[in-house]
């Protein structure tokens, strides 16, 4: 075997050689350097965000074609890496308290090994790569949900995960086993995609792609198969939901995009092109139903996070540029999630308050955390001239170019849901400035490493949109 | 030149709007004060390098044969819609450009000291700069734009930072509806300014991209100037209405200066505007913003000329409104409403300048003059402005029956703003007089009815504005001052005063045609006697005339007054232009036109919004069983669900 092959999965050994020194670091080092970990832990990872930006990618295929990091996978990467650096720093505050400080260690090889897993979901060119990538993906998530072990709603969360992220696993795994029975015995992806229009016109094939789609889309919380996310999402501690909502759903999102355009590339409109209208329009609409009754945020941002993912997987439809401004969006939503997500964690950090009507008057006690949550809001809802508004135009447009009129459909039912996302985002926005009423929680100043991440999500947020070049480094990176 | 200055003059003013807009609060009034001051003095020194480079470097980037070149200091693509509509964000360098440069970076630095002295006492200080750093940021961009649709945001920024200086003692009602009505009048005139951009671009696009409309934005002003053979050629495929698409999409572009540049019917809007705080008005009111009207026509001339019939609806419309504002400007009472209206007379004046102008008529000098009487009106006029500001500090009213005799309080005041006056009027060896020359020359050079319109013009200007210099300078003392004597302004309403007077006495020695022409050719100046001589002598008649009529009380202005009650009234009135307003939009729009539209609102929109909220909320709570929290559901769902999906799909494929 070629040995330097491993030269071309640059990304992937970084993070690997992070996720050793922190173990390492975890492990060995002293009690009194342990206190370091977490400055150690997201300035090494934020050197490792640095060095993805820059290394350069290879176009080639490597172990036999199973594995390939060309420049739109490594810009996938690396959106990716900027999601979980700005985790790190919310997280920061939690991992010191006194019932996680023990072990922070775990949580950040933990959410490390899990990064691995989505580099290989997004790299993977074979079936059997990307399940391992999967499943090393989706484990220790349960261990990260489950991660606040004195309470109960966190077990309850880890056991729903656990027990659904199974079963979705073993469904993906039947799809798979028909695809591999019509590719003639292969399951890399180019193989599949040459052979499976054999067996064209049966309904095997349909059940063996729906199935597929059904295991990838448990990731993303597609409907129907989001049944799972408010209560895990709830039930976890606010880090990993964080983490959840935005890292794991944007590497589930890369993956299904390459997935279905490599393998099932020839079926689109054959088959697939059918199942994702009914995804999406079920996705968006049923997100955004459940959203507007939620009082809890983190089950609010749940159903909103479900509802962006219908969103994202627009991006499917539409080609390269469907991949650019799919690329865009995530990291559009990256940011405005993670800076709602920061002010959430914030909050329930210094007073423990998580409903939405404990932000009654916030604006008068925090007006710098009610700021970056408004225009967390208007970016998710899509009002310009926020990062949001960019994103969610650039998907439609992308979308609408291909000409065809149930796309224009598709974006009109898109365009409705906005309307109701809108009413939802701005009841939190309402909540904070308008509704009259004392505020529930005190005036406090938040950890520096929490303002550090509020600050990159807000520039993120207002200037990611009025500044074109980031989506100009998508385009450059799928189409070259 | 590298992009640095360019980028540097665009972002300062609006750090400093930010600075001053967010951080002002917790400033003291001197340090916002001096920091806006202190930055607007830097942009000033910048501004000056970039223009002076330019005009007189030499070098054979900006002058090439004595032909001065367009180039693009920089132009990076803002968003891309399809491949050729393309807004772009750049710095446009060429020489009207760059003479607006320095028009807006040295009004506003006057302004910015002058506003020292005039808002010391005033509340929210610091937002009047921050206000003043917008403005200013605005109106760079708009002169600088690369393209038409930068112009556009420009244009409407520029709108939004006049809408907020209008309204700025927001707690006068007066000031509020003046704010309203300019943001609105302005803003209807954008929509057709829109609409004339959408539609030249949209046949632009339409271009193949390999041919010579192809490689850049179609919103280009380098590309569609430089091509306006092919804009034409590209827009011949209909017409409407009698008229070429290309004269529809230049006539309607127009119509959205014609909003800025406060010409008839759009005109109403600035003399309310007056509600303003005066250095405001002196800057955007009379020498920066109003003029983008002038502006607009100039940066899109090729366009205009070969756009038949636009050009003749530009002087038609110019004409007048320069003969109209000049009549009303007589009328008036409030010094500021007479420099309003002078300026819309003014600004009408460069219009008609840019109407006549064709290239074989004396290589096309009326869009050099008319460029010419921009630079120089925006100094005297700041100038008169500026003057009128340190009356009213003075006397605290706006009439100037409340004034009277004030060239023995007021000296430094009185010189200047009679300096300003003679330039307006335009006796030499002041600015107005060059630039008014040229004008007028280029005027009969068309059409001899132009000239002689535009001379009766001209020596009604020159009436009022000595018939206001001398009723505030001369006529009587008025017996309040025994209370409360006026006196000079402080140093830093002084300074800005004597320094524009001084401009204005020698700027009409510049030799503008070697620096801005229509094709950037260089063009010799010379008077023409035979022009020259008559405007002299109908101004000097003019003067004196008014001199007879005010230079010491008596009762003849009375006497014409009652003699001509109709006509004073009407020109008082402004011919009742806003009463017809009035009547149109209160009882014509609103009651025929509003009323369906605001049912139609209420119930088919509000209503359709009202049903789907009512449809999501009845929807949301039947599905809310869905999410029962019990694991087994979720797989159940899971699995029928996946199998849904793939017998939704067979079925469709059958």
């Amino acid at each position: 075997m070629d040995y330097s092959q491993f030269g071309a999965m640059l990304p992937e050994l970084i993070i690997l050689g992070v996720f050793l020194l922190v173990f390492l670091y975890d492990t060995f080092g002293c009690d009194c350097s342990k206190k370091f970990l977490t400055p150690f832990t997201t300035v090494l990872f934020g050197l490792a965000t640095v060095a993805i930006w820059l290394i350069p990618s290879y176009d080639e295929y490597i172990f036999g074609g199973m594995y390939v990091n060309d420049t739109a996978c490594q810009a996938m990467k690396a959106i990716l890496n900027v999601g979980v650096f700005i985790v790190f720093l919310q997280s920061a505050k939690w991992t010191e308290s006194d019932e996680v400080a023990i072990r922070k260690g775990e949580f950040y090889e933990l959410i490390l090994v899990t990064l691995f897993g989505m580099y290989l979901m997004i790299s993977a060119r074979h079936f059997l790569l990307f399940v391992i990538g999967l499943e090393s993906a989706s484990l220790p998530l349960a261990a990260l949900v489950a991660f606040n072990k004195k309470h109960y709603e966190s077990h309850e969360a880890a056991a729903k995960y656990i027990l659904t992220a199974v079963f979705s696993s073993a469904i993906l795994m039947m799809g798979l086993s028909f695809v591999y029975a019509f590719s003639g015995g292969s399951l890399y992806f180019s193989d599949i995609c040459s052979n499976i229009v054999n067996g064209r016109g049966t309904g095997l094939l349909v059940v063996a792609l729906a199935f597929v789609l059904a295991g990838i889309g448990f990731k993303l919380s597609l409907v129907p198969f989001h049944l799972w996310t408010a209560d895990v999402y709830q039930g976890a501690p606010t880090a990993i939901t964080s983490y959840l909502s935005v890292i794991s759903k944007g590497a589930a999102a890369f993956a299904f995009f390459v997935i279905f355009a490599q393998a099932f590339g020839t079926l689109y409109s054959e088959v697939w092109e059918w199942m994702m209208y009914a995804v999406i329009i079920a996705t968006i609409t049923v997100g955004n139903l459940f959203a507007i009754r939620q009082r809890n945020m983190k089950r609010f941002m749940a159903f909103s996070s479900i509802s962006q993912a219908g969103y994202i997987m627009l991006g499917v439809m539409a080609g390269g540029i469907g991949l650019a401004s799919m690329m865009y969006y995530i990291f559009v939503y990256i940011v405005s999630n993670l800076g709602a997500f920061a002010v959430i964690s914030s909050i329930e950090n210094n007073s423990g308050k998580l409903s939405m009507d404990d932000y009654t008057g916030l604006h008068k006690t925090n007006p710098w955390l009610s700021f970056a949550m408004t225009l967390a809001m208007f970016s998710l809802a899509g009002i310009p001239p926020f990062a949001g508004f960019f994103s969610k135009i650039l998907i439609f447009t992308a979308v609408t170019s291909t000409g065809s009129t149930a796309l224009y459909m598709l974006v009109l039912v898109a365009l409705i849901n906005t309307i109701i996302s809108l009413y939802y985002y701005l009841l939190v926005v309402k909540a904070i400035w308008i509704t009259p009423g004392e505020s529930a929680i005190a005036n406090y100043r938040s950890a520096c490493s929490e303002r550090i991440a509020l600050w990159l999500c807000v520039a993120g947020i207002i200037f990611f949109g009025i500044v074109p070049f980031i989506y100009e480094y998508c385009v450059k990176a799928v189409i070259g | 030149m590298g992009i640095t200055l360019p980028v540097l003059i665009l972002a300062l003013p609006f750090a400093m709007f930010l600075i001053l807009g967010i951080g002002g609060v917790k400033m003291s009034r001197k340090l916002a004060g001096v920091l806006g001051i202190c930055a607007n003095g830097a942009l000033l020194a910048m501004s000056y390098t970039v223009a002076f480079t330019y005009f007189f470097s030499g070098e054979t980037a900006y002058i090439i044969d004595g032909v001065r070149q367009q180039l693009q200091l920089f132009d990076v693509t803002w968003m891309a819609f399809t491949e050729r509509l393309v807004v772009n964000i750049g710095f446009l360098l060429d020489p009207i450009s760059a003479m607006m440069l320095i028009v807006i970076t040295t009004i506003s630095f006057m302004v910015h000291l002058y506003s020292w002295g005039y808002m010391e006492h005033e509340p929210g200080f610091q937002r009047y700069y921050a206000f003043l750093s917008l403005f200013t940021f605005s109106m760079l961009g708009l002169v600088v734009a690369t393209n038409i649709f930068q112009m556009y945001i420009f244009w409407e920024l520029v709108g939004v930072s006049s809408y907020l200086l209008i309204g700025f003692f927001y707690k006068l009602p007066s000031a509020v509806s003046a704010s309203k009505k300019a943001f609105i009048v302005t803003r209807f005139a954008d929509l057709f300014m829109l609409i004339g951009i959408l539609v030249l671009s949209y046949y632009v696009s339409q271009t193949p991209a390999d041919g010579p409309l192809g490689g850049a934005s179609a919103f280009n002003f380098i590309m569609l100037n430089n091509n306006s053979a092919n804009v034409l050629e590209s827009t011949l495929c209909g017409t409407f209405m009698g008229g070429s698409i290309l004269s529809w999409a230049m006539v309607f572009i127009f119509v959205g200066g014609m909003g800025k540049s406060a010409m008839l019917p759009l005109h109403i809007w600035l003399p309310d505007a007056m509600e303003g705080p005066t250095p405001v008005s002196a800057l955007i009111h009379a020498a920066t913003m109003v003029v983008a009207g002038v502006y607009l026509v100039a940066r899109f001339f090729p366009l205009y000329l070969i756009a038949d019939g636009s050009l003749l609806f530009i002087t038609v419309v110019g004409a007048i409104t320069a003969f109209y504002a000049a009549v009303v400007a007589c009328c008036q009472i409030d010094i500021k409403r007479i420099l309003a209206f002078s300026t819309i007379s003014q600004i009408a004046f460069m219009m008609v300048s840019l109407g006549v102008t064709r290239p074989e008529l004396h290589e096309g000098m009326g869009y050099m003059a008319s460029m010419f009487h921009l630079f120089t009106h925006a100094m005297f006029k700041a100038l008169l402005f500026l003057g009128a500001g340190a009356l009213i500090h003075a006397v605290h009213s706006n009439n100037y029956t409340a004034m009277g005799g004030m060239r023995k309080y007021m000296p430094v005041t009185h010189w200047t703003f009679l300096i300003g006056c003679l330039a307006i009027a335009g006796i030499p060896p002041f600015s107005g007089f060059f630039s008014k020359d040229e004008m007028l020359t280029a005027m009969y050079a068309n059409s001899p009815l132009w000239g002689a319109w535009m001379t009766m013009v001209a020596a009604l200007t020159a009436f009022y504005m000595f018939r206001m210099y001398f009723r505030v300078f001369w006529w009587e003392e008025n017996p309040h001052y025994k209370d409360h004597t006026p006196h000079d302004a402080p140093w830093q309403m002084s300074v800005p005063l004597i320094f524009l007077a001084a401009v204005s006495c020698v700027a009409g020695f510049i030799p503008f045609g070697e620096f801005v022409t229509w094709d950037r050719a260089p063009y010799h100046i010379h008077l023409d006697m035979s022009v020259a001589i008559p405007s002299i002598c109908v101004a000097v008649v003019a003067i004196a005339f008014a001199a007879w009529l005010y230079a010491k009380k008596n009762e003849k202005p009375s006497k014409m007054k009652v003699a001509m009650p109709v006509l004073w009234e009407a020109a008082h009135r402004r011919f009742y232009w806003d009463e017809i307003y009035m009547f149109v939009t209160h009882k014509i729009i609103f009651n025929g036109i509003c009323r369906g539209i605001a049912w139609f609102d209420r119930h088919i929109i509000d209503g359709t919004m009202d049903g789907l909220a009512a449809v999501t909320q009845f929807a949301s709570a039947k599905i809310k069983g869905m999410q029962s929290g019990n694991v087994q559901t979720y797989v159940i769902w899971y699995f029928f669900g996946a199998l849904l999906l793939a017998a939704i799909t067979w079925i469709c494929l059958l």
